[in-house]
Order: C-alpha cells, then structure tokens, then sequence
C-alpha cells in the first residue's frame, strides 16, 4: 500500500512559471495509472516517492516504511527506499551485460543472487541475450531487462514514468501484456505515469487525473470516462462535445429536467444541485449521439444540425457538425444517410452529462 | 661526448609518483565537483585553476613557505625522513604535482559531467551506495576521458620548470630535471645536450597526447537515445 502527502512549489524561474504540487493519495495493490496533461507533477510526484526530489511537507508511506516525512524530518535516500523505478529510457547500464544489469540490482548472497538473476532472465525470456550488451539487443528486450531489473531486488513499489512514450504499436501492446503479467505474478503495488486515456483503459484498475499539480479525479478509467468530475477534468480526457446549455426547467418528481441548447429544447435527467437559470456544459461523448435523416416528424431530442465536415477515422466516420459538435458513426450508417439534405442529431436523455 | 641521461630517468620518476598521487587527489576533486554542491564549491573550484593561472614563480613561494625546513610541514617531514623536503628530489616530486593536478581535475572533471546522471540516478534507486555508484557506474562509463586526462597530467608533469627550480633547485645528479637541464645546458653552452633532450622530450610528449587523444576519441559514456 502507498500513502502520499506530497506538497512541493518552485518559484518562477527564468525559464518556467511557478508550480505547486500539492496531492494526496492512496493506493492499492495493483496498477494504478497517473494520468494528466504534461507539467500536472505526475513524473515529480513519482521523483518524490523515489527519493530524486524531495517534497517541502508532506508523508509517503510505501509498504508501512516512512520514505519521507516533513515533520519528522525524515527523507530515506533512494537506495534505501526500494522503489523500483523504471525510466522513461530505460537507463539499462550501457557497459553492463543485460545479465549483468539485473546482477547489479539484485540482493543477497552469491548464490542467491545468481540464482535470482537466472529466474528473472527465464521469467522476462531474456536468457538467449543474457551476455549482450543492452544496445545490442532489440527494445522490447530492453523493455524487458529494464522492467526485470527493476522488480529484482523485491521493491515495495513499482514505478514506471511513460513506459510507452515513444514505443510503436506492437511494442506497445508487448509492454501492455508484459505489465499484466507483472501484475499478476508480482504483486507489488505500480504507479504508471501517461497522458494517453487508452493507456489507463490497457492497465489500471484505477486513475488518478491530474492537472496543475492538483488531483482533480479519482476512480477507474471507465468512472472517469463516465462521470468526468468537472469541467476541467472532460476537456483533459479529450472525449467529449462539451455544449453550452441552459436549464429551462427541473422537474424532482418525474427525474428529469428540460434544457436549451442552441436553440432546441431537449429532455434530461433531473439535475441535483442545480437550479434554474442556469447555464451548464452539455458533457457528451460523439459515439454516443445518434444521427438520423429529416424524414417524418422529429422524435422527441432530436435536433436538426448542418454538417460541416466528415472524416474517415481508423474506426468509422466524424461528422463535424455546426456549434462544435462531433458525432461518431459507423461507416456502413454513414454510407447510408450521406446523401442527407438536413440531418438530426439524437440525444437520448441518458447520454446527457451536465457540468 | 656522452650524454648525461640522468635528467630523463629522472623526470620520468618524478612524472610517475606525481601523476599517481594527482590521480588519487584529482580525481576525488573533480568528482566532488562535477556531481556535489557543498559550501565553499566555487572557492574549491577556483582554488584548483590557481596554479594554471599564476606565475610559477608565486606557486614556488608559496611551497617554500609550506613545505620549508622553518615551516610545520617541512619540520614534520625531515623528523620522519630525516632529511629536507625542499631541494630534493622528492621536492621535484612536489613541483609536478602542482603543475599537473589542476589540468587533471578539470578534464576529470569535465569527463564526469559527461556522464549522463539518469544512470548514477537508476544504480542508486537499485540500492547501490554512493561508493558502488562511483566505481561501477560513474567511473566505467568516464573511464576513457579519465584515463585520456591522467595521460594529459603525466605529460604535463614532466614539463615543469619553474617551481621545480624554485622548490627542488637546480642540482646535477640530484634534483635537476630535464626541463631544467635544457635551461642549465643552453645557458652553458652545451648546444648538444641541450637539442637532444628538447627533441627527447618533444617526441615523448607528442606520443603522449597522440594517445590520450585517441583514447577519449573513441566512444564516450552517453545515454542511448
């Protein structure tokens, strides 16, 4: 288990503007993913934990060891820390073998130790490049070797900064099924770092969002995704038609409201917490808005809306529509409808997110 | 008429032992340097390119004024030897050192920071002590600018003449080294001697830093992109 207090702030410089990093969390065995934009303090909230940069207050406990602790003025040097981390370039000792690299990480005695080492190397299937030289063997062996040499002295925590910045697709889903792997065999409590959504989906049971050195959201990719926590939080994701809306009416009895956007009303869920008057971000995602030809009378929310643009994307068709709105299609439903005049936008009540 | 070779053997002496104790003085230095901030950092560095900078001349007072037979050190020294530091060519020994170390510390120096940090930062979060960071990372990858740069410090400690003659004196037989034999036979006349230890000492020294450049020319500690 990991338990972090971490509040760390540079004055401006020359060369950046001031930051403060100011979070606090808790975590669980498992993978549990940093996710935010870059400069959130994701990586300097992994150097804290290391033991690279040290927080002005705060507390991390990895394992029931106290790592730091502002008031007790306790701060353990990273190689008292045990937290294996593994660097966004591996940083595998260039004139060691890739045996020799996990020897130099390894504890215990002689023959403890090399046993280990054999173990790993067998368990990452690094044992065919054992005697090479890290340049001389392929990335995703590297990869391997940097993550094999990272768990081989037991570490309390794993810690990966942007394992897969930089990595082609196949290597990608190797580092994926890899980190499963680990996950399953190890045990040990990861934290991976990333500004990619997919990426949180791929590994963590849980997310952190992070922005300007804040946690803003916590919970599981898919809770996120579904309930982003604010505004802020569903512009980081990236995944949503955020529009400008206004509550006309709320009704508690039947659970639903009424809302004005763009100059069509349409039915929603009953908004707690909000009255009205007010004006609220529609928070919804393109593939879960429907789109339909001007045929026969209009159901119930639907809006008709002038298509600007369209765009093939690996998985279907973007529709680009006016007000910002983009909607995601099938391409056999756009082959279908692209010969409409006028199209009509869906929005089923219980796809309307209100912010 | 033969050539007195004594001048040779002996710098060459004097340039071993003062290039082994530049090294072990150095190279600690230029690591403190290029990988530690403590107080007094910029002092120290300042203090280490003093000797590149000011006139031997100066240097040998201030030696004389340490090492002198009235001075602590110097008495120190002659209870335990015997005999004087200064004028001998333990002295000598001396001299070099000053002249050598400072050139030692910044190439040393330079070759550490060369070194990329990522990995001293990877061996420490595997549980390595400062110590094993030093001799199984850092120095590794700094190896061939470390040695380029003693093989720098070995040719330059043969070279010195002014606090040599200052601190070791100029005695024949004893403490006069080559550079100081050149100066002794021009000024007596002895043209032979005198090309011949120039072109002796011209060619060493060329050797030297044909091969300390080739060793740091060859692959350097960098992180793989």
């Amino acid at each position: 288990m990991i338990q972090a207090q971490i509040r760390k702030s540079f004055a401006a410089a020359r060369d950046s503007s001031a930051f403060s990093l100011d979070v606090e969390f808790e975590v669980q065995a498992g993978i549990t993913v940093l996710f935010g934009p870059s400069g959130a303090g994701k990586t300097l909230t992994l150097e804290c934990i290391a033991g690279f940069e040290a927080p002005d207050e705060g507390r991390i406990l990895v394992g029931g060891a106290i790592l730091f602790d502002g008031a007790a003025k306790v701060n353990l040097p990273p190689r008292a820390r045990r937290c294996g981390y593994v660097f966004q370039n591996y940083a595998l000792f260039p004139h060691m073998t890739i045996r020799e690299n996990l020897r130099f990480a390894a504890r215990g005695r002689q023959l403890e130790k090399h046993r280990k080492v054999n173990e790993m190397l067998e368990r990452f299937h690094l044992s065919e490049v054992a005697g090479r030289k890290p340049r001389e063997v392929s990335g995703g062996q590297q990869q391997r070797c940097s993550i094999a040499r990272a768990l081989i002295g037991a570490p309390n925590v794993l810690l990966l900064d942007e394992p897969a910045r930089g990595l082609d697709a196949p290597l990608r889903t190797e580092l994926y099924s890899l980190l499963d792997q680990v996950r399953k065999e190890f045990q040990t409590p990861t934290l991976v770092v990333t500004h990619d959504l997919e990426e949180c989906f791929e590994l963590g049971e849980r997310m952190l969002v992070f922005r300007e050195g804040r946690l803003v959201q916590a919970g599981t990719p898919r809770e996120v995704l579904e309930r982003p926590a604010n505004l802020a939080v569903a512009r980081l994701l990236g995944r949503f038609n955020l529009l400008p809306a206004e509550v006309l009416a709320l009704d508690p009895a039947q659970n639903t409201s009424r809302l004005r956007f763009a100059g069509n009303d349409l039915a929603g869920p009953y908004l707690k917490g909000h009255f009205r008057g007010d004006k609220v971000w529609l928070c919804v995602r393109p593939e879960e808005l429907k789109v339909c030809s001007r045929d026969g009378k209009p159901e119930p929310n639907q809006i008709p809306m002038q298509l600007e643009r369209a765009g093939e994307t690996p998985g279907g068709v973007r529709l680009q529509f006016e007000h910002g709105l983009t909607v995601h299609v099938e391409r056999a439903e756009y082959e279908r409808l692209r010969h409409n005049r006028e199209w009509m936008i869906e929005f089923r009540p219980e796809v309307i997110r209100v912010l | 008429m033969a050539i007195d070779w004594f001048p040779l053997w002996l710098s060459l002496r004097v340039a071993v032992l003062s290039t082994a104790m530049a090294v072990a003085i150095g190279i600690a230095i230029a690591y403190a340097l290029a990988n530690r901030s403590f107080r007094g950092r910029d002092v120290l560095d300042a203090a280490v390119s003093l000797p590149l900078v000011l006139p031997p001349t100066v240097l040998g007072y201030y030696l004389l004024v340490v090492i002198g037979r009235a001075s602590p050190f110097g008495r120190l020294y002659e209870a335990i030897f015997g005999s004087p530091l200064v004028f001998s060519w333990q002295a000598a020994v001396v001299a070099a050192l000053i002249h050598s170390t400072p050139l030692l510390i910044k190439s040393a120096r330079a070759a550490f920071e060369m070194v990329d940090h990522g990995y001293e930062r990877a061996a420490r979060n595997l549980g390595a002590s400062e110590w094993r960071v030093f001799w199984r990372v850092t120095m590794p990858l700094a190896r061939r600018a470390i040695v380029a740069a003693c093989t720098l410090a070995f040719a330059r400690s043969l070279g010195d003449f002014g606090v040599t003659i200052m601190i070791a004196g100029n005695i024949p037989g004893r403490t006069q080294t080559v550079a100081v034999a050149i100066y002794d036979a021009v000024e007596g006349g002895n043209g032979a001697l005198a090309r011949t230890l120039v072109l002796v000492i011209s060619g060493l020294a060329l050797a030297i830093l044909t091969i300390a450049n080739r060793v740091a020319a060859s692959r350097r500690g960098g992180m793989p992109a």
